[in-house]
């Protein structure tokens, strides 16, 4: 991380005072960053249906507004966004798939770290197919 | 074992090259310190030593103040879990030929359990949990007089993995569950728990099944599987968890 490449195979040097309050991160492997990602991604999404069903129930109190905040996403900065989102979901989605199969299949839970690499194979993929086309659109308008 | 260090140190030195390992450690005196704070040490050691080794010639050499457990030393006591650069690991087990020697190696106590002092935790709360599960065979009938309690190679097969824990703390310590929910019974009493369920000697199951159906019991598994990484006896012990959660599913083991 921040150490400097010194050659501590034959020089003792002293290091300067390292200040880290709390422990090393744990260094877990592809089950833990999978889970934290789907962490993160869920959270992501549940804020986004959270506003998601705000705007829309704006219908109902006042269509001019309803209208305005809809304007408001038509921007090649929500338009950005809107590939984050998908790339959220589609993560989540694979990989919820992928724990559901842990759970319940032991030829899984053995292989989880295949899944895992199949899941961001299938990622990739997906996002190859949607952010082009997804961009094209937010771009030519 | 070399005896004739003292007649010919140079023709040791050539047979097996030793090398200035640094080990950052995390220290933590509870009567002068505020807060854990990480201490460096230089340690001269060879390819085939283990960081327990190294612990061991940082006590006897350099700082006699430095505090933590072993007892066998050979991977079965269980008394060295700690985390050796972000990983629980045993010390006794881990060799310093299979660490990246060119960078300072850390080694602090295993997380989620009260630091006590250096290396060693308060393992009470694990051993609770452990406790709680019933770890011990309960049978409702008497085997036949003189006879020992028959089980077919099969049977016994079922719950092997789970025999070999050894109680280092390892597994549960590395869960990211058990980091932020102490309560939570953690993978080692889980895997204990496991070894009895599916033991068919064992008539109490049930009971466990339904002390482990609970908040706190194993459906607070996220399958992050760090346990299974940490497990020094590599036991698979994410899958010891879903199989007894599908116990559950099914009412029966």
């Amino acid at each position: 991380m921040s150490e400097s490449a010194t050659g501590t195979l034959t020089a003792p040097e002293q290091p300067a005072k390292r200040s880290r309050p709390g422990g090393t991160l744990y260094r877990g492997n592809e089950g833990m960053w999978s889970w934290v990602l789907h962490r993160i991604t869920g959270v992501a999404i549940f804020f986004f249906l959270l506003v998601h069903i705000l705007d829309t129930a704006l219908v109902r109190v006042s269509p001019e507004a309803y209208n305005v905040v809809i304007g408001a996403y038509q921007t090649p900065i929500m338009g950005l966004g809107e590939v984050a989102l998908v790339g959220a979901i589609v993560f989540h989605a694979y990989n919820g798939l992928r724990i559901i199969l842990v759970d319940f299949w032991s030829w899984a839970t053995r292989h989880q770290r295949l899944l895992f690499y199949i899941v961001i194979a299938l990622w990739v993929i997906t996002m190859l197919g949607f952010t082009p086309r997804h961009l094209i659109n937010v771009f030519s308008h | 074992m070399s005896t004739a260090t003292t007649d010919a140190p140079e023709a040791t030195e050539t047979a097996v090259p030793s090398f200035t390992v640094t080990f950052i450690i995390r220290r933590f005196d509870p009567d002068a310190d505020a807060e854990p704070r990480w201490q460096d040490f230089d340690v001269e050691m060879f390819p085939t030593d283990r960081v327990l080794d190294a612990l061991h010639k940082i006590k006897w050499e350099q700082d006699g103040s430095l505090t933590f457990r072993r007892s066998c030393a050979h991977g079965i006591c269980g008394s060295d879990a700690m985390r050796i650069n972000g990983r629980n690991r045993l010390a006794c087990k881990t060799l310093i030929k299979d660490l990246d020697i060119s960078k300072p190696i850390y080694v602090e106590a295993i997380k989620g359990l009260p630091l006590e002092k250096d290396l060693v935790v308060d393992m009470e709360p694990f051993f609770a949990s452990f406790r709680e599960v019933q770890p011990f065979l309960q049978a409702s009938t008497a085997p036949e007089p003189g006879k020992e309690r028959i089980q077919d190679v099969v049977a016994r097969e079922r719950f092997d993995d789970t025999t070999k824990c050894i109680l280092c703390a390892a597994c549960t310590t590395s869960c990211p569950v058990f980091w932020t929910d102490g309560q939570y019974f953690g993978p080692a009493a889980i895997v204990n728990a496991h070894r009895f369920i599916f033991d068919s000697r064992d008539d109490a199951a049930q009971v466990r099944l339904d002390i482990l159906n609970d908040k706190e019991g194993v459906w607070r598994c996220r399958t992050t599987f760090n346990c299974s990484d940490a497990c020094p006896r590599g036991i698979e012990v994410t899958k010891a968890i879903s199989e007894v959660k599908q116990a559950i599913m099914r009412g029966k083991p």
